[in-house]
Order: C-alpha cells, then structure tokens, then sequence
C-alpha cells in the first residue's frame, strides 16, 4: 500500500500510562475506504489507540496521521476530517435527539441536509424520537444518534470505539449493515469490537492483545493462518469433557468454543484412541470431528504462543 | 464568533433544563438576603447582668434601674454576695456580673472614690467585651446624672465617639455587602467549575475536543453564562437589601457594578481553572472549597483584614475578594468612587485578566 492511499497510517505507536503500558510499538496502515477492524479483548489497547488518533491523547513514542496529517503537529486538520465515536455514549443526554444533532453540525459549520445522502438512511430510523431526550433512548437508538453526530461533518475517516458493546443482536447486525453502506461512500473506517462474529464483516482485521498487534490481515487469510489439525468436541457433561480433555495423553490444547470444545492435537495424538481413551472416563456419548478453525482459533494460539 | 453563538445556546438549553440549577439561583440569594442579615448579627444585646449591690444607696438602685431598662441588657437579679452572682456567672445564667461596692453613693455625690468592679463571662468574647463595654457607658452616664442632679461638676468625657457611614454602628449594614459579595463567590465560583467537570464525567468534553471548535471559544462559552447569572443575582440582591433593610448604595450603581463585572470575571476563571485541573466532580470541590474558605475568612469579608497578622495581611492582597469586599463596603455605605478606588478597581482589573487567561490556556483538548 502506498502512503498517499492511506487514511491512516499508525506507526510505533507507544503510550504508557506510569508503569502500565497501554500500547506496545503499534503498526498498521488503513487504505482509504476500507473497513478495518481491531479485533481484541479488553484491556488490550484499543480505546488508548483510537484517543491517540483522534487527537485526545499525546503519544509516549512512534507516530500516526490521518490522511496523511500527523497527529501531533496537525491535530486541528485531523479534528476537521475525522468523525469519533467513543465506546461510552457521550452526546449531550438533557438535548434532544434533534438539538445533539443540530449542535454538532453547527460547530462543524454544516447543516444537517448538506450531507442527508449519508445520513439519512441512519437518521431515519432515530427521526421518530427527534425531540427525544438523547439520555432516554435506547441502547440502538443511542448509537444510531451517535452515529449520526459523528457523520454529520461527512468526515474522511471514521473512529469507531466498540460501537456495538452492549447492543442487541439484531442492532448490532443492523449497525454493520449500516457501516458497509458508508464503505459504498468512500469513508473509511476503524472499528474496534470485542467480539470475534463481527471480524468477518470487516475488509482486514488487526488482532490485538495486551497493546500490540498480533496479525493484520483478512478475516478469511486470518483464519487460514491456523496451521495444523482442529477438532471440535461434544457431548453430554461439557465441563467434564473439557476436563477429561485436557488431562488426556497427546491433547495440547482443548478450550471451550460457542457450543463445543475446539481441541488443538499434539504429537502422536490418535482421534480414536482419543475417544476410547474418554469412553473409559465414562464419556461414552463423546463426539469428536474435524472442524474448520475461525478467527478465534488463531486468536487464541496467537495469544498463547507468543 | 458563529460557534460561540452556538455553544452558548447549547449551554441556555442546558441551563434552563437542568432540574435544580434555575431554582439555585433564584432560591440562593433569597435565602442568603432575608435568613442570614438577621442572624449573623454582631450587635449583642440582651446580655445577662447579676448585680451585687452592697451599697444599697438611691444611687445604686437608680444604677440597677438604668441596667434594667436598657434594651441591651436582663437584669438576671440583685445579689447581696459576690460569690452568689459570680456562681450564676458559672452557671451561664448571667454573662456580667457587676459589683456596685458599699459607698457607691457617697463616692458619687463627691466623697472618696471607690471602685466598680465588673466581671465578664469571656468565652464567649464579643458578648463579654460589648458588654462590658456597654455597662461602662451606663456606669458614666448614671454617675454624670447622679453628679448634675447634686449640682457638681458632669465628670470629664474624655472622648466623643461618632460612627460615621453606619452612624447606629448597625452590623447588618457591614454584613449585608459581604453577603452579596458572598454570593457571588459561591455562585461564580461554584457553577462554572461543576459544569465544566460535569462534561469530563458524562464523557461529552470529548466529543467537542474532536471537533475544530477553538479552546477560547469553548472556554467563553462556559465563562458567559455565570457572568450573566452574577449578575442577576447581584441585581436581585441589591433589590432585596433595598426593599426589606432598606439599604441602597451610597454611591453609583456604576461603581458597584464594574467592581462586581471585574469581581464576577475573576471568580468564574477561578472555577474554570479549578475544573480544567480536576477530573471529578469531587476533587473541583475540594479545590474550590479549598479557595472559597480561604476567600470567605481572608478577604475581611467577616472579619477586618486591619487586624490579621502581618504576615496575612500581606497574604490578603493576593486575594482578589480582599479588592472587592473594600470598594463594596465603601461604595455601598461611604459613598466612594470608582477614581477614589482606583487602585483597588485596577487590582481587580488585573485579577480578572489573568483568571480568565489562564482558564483558557489550561484548557487542553489533548491529554
């Protein structure tokens, strides 16, 4: 990728605060008009990471811009061209939905039917509570308002702090609908999330942990980077047979995933013998079958075998 | 200029919603201007006397009499022991105890001197020292009548007292300046520091510190507002010492007025620093409770700065309420003017620059 097709370019990026060391020599680069993910539990960076870029933080090291200007000597350009949602809802609660709305977009010096092509679609759905207090809306509604405020300036780039925590299934599924929408209009996107389904819909992922990054890349080449065999385990008397699992000759690693335990093998580990091995422990309905290993599953290697 | 417009009208919307922050302001000064003139009053009266008359003379008992009927004291009884009165002073049911001794009259009417000897209760010391002084009055006044009324020589008043300004030496006309001064610094100094905390803790200040708006205007925008309520308050205050204690400025409304602009501009800077370096509603409180107690007992609001210490007396002029408390009371009650006051308005004056100077210059979008 070139510089120049950069909407944001994060390098070494360094932040401590006293002895914690919230980021760790980050790198990656963000082409214009992708959607790019940060993928990681909490604690692992990522709100320090997104303040730092939108201008709110001072790093302690290393360098990032947007669209080509440095957060550091150019902070006023970058807060005229980035739009930043944080992780914790902060609009105005005692305005209404329409009064957050209309202040934001007249501190940007616009007005909201200049740029309705990208918000309408979302302001849509939020106009039947414009004179809603914004503290009384919903969880969803929140974050459409949210949204919205961060739009209202059409921003090049768009900072999304873990947009979707504490939503609704179907919201959260609506809200990415929604983020690919904007891709279609040339705006690009970081977006923080905790959880791993919400990787798949992003164009490349940063995994990230304890503040460095451990991979960038798509979520499909993220997957594949899982060398080796994968199985998925199943049974009656799942906390047992993750127990049993473990304890058992030529397991290396056996950790619950969504409905089954996913179990990586170690050297001379024998399916069969394997499955004998925990009808003898009592398992005797245990079921084991290869499985296709996800996001997570690297996730976690990469995690441990660091 | 635009965003400014903007940011105010945010914070009106905000102010006029608030569930308390309008009735603060209304209710405060009410509350301050009609409770605390009739209570924080420094003018004793009614002190406790136990007498112990051991003359038992006509002029004693007209000494008793005058005691009595004064408004500033309750004769609490006569006694004939000293010990007796002086166990009611321990009792706390007498603060002074006055002992007229045997030949009290005789002395007056020209025999040989005697001694009046009064004793008073000094815990609590501006009730004990006012009476004593007062009872010293009576005792001279009583003796002079007692001389003029046998055609002797008035004994010699050596000193004529004349309070000037406040000629009934009325405390409430000291107080009632200092309680509007109060509110202002309460007000002031309060309201714009919790606003401004107020946003850190819902988050909010971030989302304005990513947009281009400039730190002076968003400073302005949260200094305006309690600038316009200073002065409503002021406006409300004077009105109320006008209508219930009948009290008006001696001098101009223009004097008053720009030493509290001045005043009013120091004090919402103050708060804006106190906010811009705290993160929690409770650390600006401390901080403010920090500076306000200091202004409130330094600045010769309660008592005159003329009899602190040297030390804190030097300390005082580095208080800007120090400014406005003298050219208030001396507008207000003597009738000063903004060129008699010129260095105190220009003290001010430069307190309010560099309050607000500093406000916004500690403003920082970027931690």
């Amino acid at each position: 990728m070139e510089r120049s097709d950069c909407a944001i370019e994060v390098s070494g990026l360094t932040k401590r605060y006293g002895a914690l060391t919230a980021l760790d020599g980050v790198s990656f680069r963000v082409g214009r008009g992708e959607l790019f993910g940060l993928i990681g539990p909490d604690g692992a960076g990522k709100t320090t990471l997104f303040r730092l870029i939108a201008t709110l933080l001072t790093p302690d090291a290393g360098t990032a811009s947007v669209d080509g200007f440095d957060i550091g000597r150019d902070a006023r350009r970058i807060r005229a061209r980035v739009g930043y949602m944080p992780g914790r809802f902060s609009l105005y609660p005692d305005l209404s939905v329409g009064e957050n709305l209309d202040f934001f977009a007249s501190l940007f010096g616009v007005r909201i039917a200049d740029h309705s092509d990208l918000i309408a679609p979302i302001y849509r759905q939020i106009e039947p509570f414009r004179r809603r207090r914004a503290g009384k809306l919903s969880g969803g509604m929140k974050q459409k308002l949210a949204l919205c405020c961060a739009l209202i300036h059409r921003p090049s780039v768009l900072l999304l702090d873990e947009p979707t925590t504490g939503v609704d299934a179907v919201s959260r599924s609506e809200f990415w609908d929604m983020l690919s929408e904007l891709r279609t209009k040339g705006i690009s996107m970081l977006v923080s999330t905790p959880y791993m389904d919400e990787a798949q819909r992003c164009g490349r992922i940063a995994l990230c942990d304890k503040g460095r990054v451990l991979a960038v890349d798509t979520p499909a080449g993220t997957a594949a980077r899982f060398d080796g065999a994968l199985y998925a385990l199943s049974g009656p008397d799942m906390y047992g047979l993750l127990l049993a699992a473990r304890a058992a000759h030529g397991v290396r690693e056996c950790y619950p995933f969504g409905a089954v335990h996913h179990l990586i093998p170690g050297r001379g580990f024998s399916a069969e013998r394997f499955v004998a091995e925990l009808a003898g422990k009592g398992f005797r309905n245990a079921e084991l079958r290869p499985a296709e290993a996800g996001i997570e599953d690297v996730f976690i290697r990469l995690m441990r075998h660091e | 200029m635009r965003t400014l417009r903007v940011l105010l009208d945010k914070e009106l919307r905000q102010f006029v919603r608030s569930p308390f922050l309008p009735k603060l302001v209304l209710l405060f000064p009410l509350v301050v201007m009609l409770v605390i003139p009739w209570v924080t009053t420094m003018d004793v009266r009614h002190i406790d006397v136990a007498v112990v008359d051991s003359d038992r003379s006509s002029a004693s008992e007209r000494l008793v009499r005058k005691i009595a009927a004064s408004d500033c004291f309750t004769l609490r009884g006569t006694f004939d022991r000293y010990d007796a009165a002086l166990a009611a002073l321990d009792e706390g049911a007498a603060d002074v105890v006055v002992e007229v001794p045997d030949g009290f009259g005789r002395s007056a009417a020209g025999g040989p001197a005697e001694r009046v000897r009064i004793s008073a209760n000094g815990v609590n010391a501006v009730k004990g020292s006012l009476g004593m002084q007062y009872l010293m009055q009576t005792l001279t006044q009583t003796l002079s009548e007692l001389r003029a009324d046998r055609g002797l020589q008035p004994l010699a008043e050596p000193v004529v007292v004349q309070n000037r300004y406040n000629p009934t030496l009325e405390y409430r006309f000291y107080m009632i300046p200092a309680l509007m001064i109060m509110l202002l610094i309460m007000l002031c100094g309060f309201l714009p520091a919790l606003n401004l905390v107020g946003e850190k803790e819902t988050g909010t200040i971030e989302q304005i510190n990513v947009t281009p708006v400039s730190r002076l205007s968003f400073t302005l925008a949260k200094l305006i507002p309690y600038w316009v309520v200073g002065f409503a308050v002021l406006t409300l205050a004077m009105l109320l010492a006008r209508i219930v204690y009948g009290l008006s400025p001696a001098g101009s409304l223009g004097a008053v007025y720009l030493a509290a602009a001045l005043f009013v501009f120091t004090m919402s800077g103050v708060g804006v620093i106190a906010a811009n370096y705290s993160s929690t509603m409770q650390q600006t409180m401390f901080v403010m409770f920090f500076f306000v107690m200091i202004f409130m007992m330094m600045s010769g609001l309660i008592t005159p700065v003329e009899s602190m210490p040297g030390w804190a007396k030097t300390l005082t002029r580095f208080l800007p309420p120090r400014y406005f408390v003298g050219i208030m009371r001396a507008v207000y009650l003597k009738g000063s003017t903004v060129a008699e006051l010129r260095a105190d308005y220009a003290a001010l004056a430069v307190f309010a620059v560099l309050s607000n100077a500093w406000a916004a210059a500690s403003y920082r979008k970027r931690s």
